[in-house]
């Protein structure tokens, strides 16, 4: 069964684009990343999904439930961290995620107290108190004590330390490997890449490509400039050459061999070695046609 | 899920309802205490106002009897629970649903298992609440004010008075509770100015005929201590249009809370 699917969803805020056609699937059991710019289109998704927004055209199911008819079912087996937490002002940690809790009609005393170990979370602090990670983690407990099947994650590491950002994403690994789909959204690749199994693209409201993380190749490609060079071999593994005086960048998706090879033929003054943006991984997927 | 939102918002609004209830109160239990000291003088002060003609008229003062104590509580309370009251009905009607939105709480209320209906009907419930606790703690001051000035005041009176004002704020917080459904950025102007404009409904109601269709709008009319004194009865034909729009308001809350995209 889907976790999530979605046929032609589309949504206008009047005139303004929001997103237009989207057809997504997530399997159960799958940990499926959602990755694009700012503003293509991540956060409406998830707000149509998860009901806060009611979609201009389509269908969406979750859990095999249809959105608009279904949503309290829906929401009972869903945890939701949105990009940005806010809570109630003048409550503590503590008092939140009870308040969590009681609207979801569950005792996740237990659960919650673990989660809060693991995350250094101090119940006792007030909410105003909180810094924008602290506040992340109540986040992150509120969306997690009652063990959901879906987990949907708008942005979830924005605000956490290396280290919570480590924490948060083996709690995530555990509850998909007990079972639950994990489905989170990013703008950072490496995220994607690290740690989901398929990442589905969009940009302009659009869905550009749902893959495997291992098919998709990318992880090859290198942004690369290099200083005291005017020119370039051909290469088909060269791409989106930038010349600036004695300065080249371009993308590279060779090996590293090749590449090695390459350098060593040039002979730069100075050389980067750097990730490729988003947009020069769409470039790089995709013709200006298909985009 | 037993009134959990109800709960928080109870919670969330107890400081505002401590601080009006305690301000409205001693108001009213300072107008009351003064009123023996001041008594002597209050005939001087009916005969004045009712050789006003149309202001007093515009005001409910020209069938007031100031010199018993009635007369007196019915302006001078009556005012200030009037006002106080209303405004204070208005500014929680008016930010009870809009507030999640402004306060960008929404999100977090909204993705829990709970039905938009739901949330409508226990803030509803909340607001309303908070309205009646305040009039019960203005009525436990005003009875203890009287009991100890020694006062006799007719309780059924009394009472009719209160379960006006009860009325009246009722009304105004179910109509800018409507309103509220409909903001997504508080609106505490909108709220105040909805108060206002129907207590200068009244006063405007008062000075001609042509206006006087406006005691049919404005819930101030059926709380005028003068005609409640003199008829000894509420004037249950402005009560229903006034509780009709209360139900309407609260009917456009449930629709468009229902069906508005929450941010």
């Amino acid at each position: 069964m889907n976790a999530i699917r979605t046929e032609k969803l589309t949504k206008y805020y009047g005139n303004v684009r929001g997103i237009i056609d989207v057809c997504l699937s997530v399997n159960e059991g799958e940990f499926h990343g959602f990755i694009g710019p700012n503003g293509a289109g991540k956060s409406t998704t998830i707000r149509t999904l998860l009901g806060l927004i009611y979609p201009t055209s389509g269908q969406a199911e979750i859990l095999g439930k249809d959105i608009r008819k279904q949503k309290h079912e829906i929401l009972c087996d869903i945890g939701y961290l949105p990009s940005e937490t806010v809570f109630y002002s003048g409550m503590s940690v503590g008092d939140i995620i009870t308040l969590s809790a009681k609207l979801r009609e569950k005792d996740c005393r237990e659960e919650a107290a673990k989660l809060c170990r693991r995350f250094d979370l101090d119940t006792s602090k007030k909410i105003d108190e909180l810094s924008l990670g602290n506040r992340k983690k109540v986040g992150i407990v509120c969306a997690m004590q009652h063990k959901p099947k879906l987990y949907i994650m708008d942005e979830p590491t924005s605000g956490l330390d290396p280290l919570m950002q480590h924490e948060f994403y083996d709690v995530l690994k555990e509850r998909n490997e007990e079972g639950a789909t994990v489905f989170l959204s990013s703008h950072i690749l490496s995220e994607i890449q690290q740690y989901c199994k398929y990442a589905t693209f969009i940009r302009n409201g659009k869905i550009l490509k749902s893959e495997k993380i291992e098919n998709l190749g990318h992880t090859e490609m290198k942004n690369i400039t290099l200083k005291g060079i005017r020119a370039l071999p051909s290469s088909k593994h060269i791409r989106n050459i930038k010349t600036e005086h004695d300065t080249v960048r371009f993308l590279y998706s060779g090996s590293t061999r090749e590449l090695l090879t390459l350098l060593q033929q040039l002979q730069p003054q100075d050389l980067t070695i750097s990730e490729p943006s988003l947009e020069e991984i769409f470039l790089h997927f995709y013709t200006e046609e298909e985009l | 899920m037993i009134m959990t939102i109800w709960a928080l918002e109870l919670k969330r609004g107890r400081n505002a309802l401590l601080i009006w209830a305690a301000s409205i109160s001693l108001m009213i239990a300072l107008c009351i205490v003064v009123y023996p000291e001041i008594s002597a003088q209050m005939n001087d002060v009916s005969k004045l106002f009712s050789d006003m003609g149309g202001f007093s008229a515009a005001f409910g003062l020209d069938r007031i009897q100031f010199g018993e104590f009635i007369g007196f509580f019915s302006v001078e309370c009556g005012n200030i629970l009037g006002l106080g009251g209303t405004v204070f009905a208005s500014l929680l009607g008016i930010s009870m649903l809009s507030k999640e939105e402004k306060e960008k709480t929404a999100e977090f209320l909204l993705t829990h298992p709970i039905s938009r209906k739901r949330i409508v009907a226990e803030k509803l419930c909340a607001l309303f609440t908070q309205i009646l606790i305040l009039n019960a703690v203005v009525i436990t001051v005003t009875a203890t004010a009287v009991f100890i000035i020694q006062e006799q005041a007719p309780i059924d009176t009394l009472a009719l008075l209160f379960l006006s004002h009860i009325i009246m704020q009722l009304e105004i917080a179910s109509i800018t509770f409507g309103i509220s459904a409909f903001l997504r950025h508080g609106g505490q102007g909108i709220g105040l100015g909805t108060t206002i404009t129907l207590y200068f409904f009244n006063i405007i109601a008062n000075l001609t005929e042509q206006t006087a269709f406006l005691k049919y709008i404005t819930p101030f009319h059926y709380t005028d201590g003068g005609n409640i004194i003199a008829d000894k009865t509420l004037h249950w034909e402005y009560i229903a249009i006034g509780v009709l729009f209360a139900v309407i308001a609260v009917f456009a809350a449930f629709w468009k809370y229902h069906k508005k995209d929450i941010f």
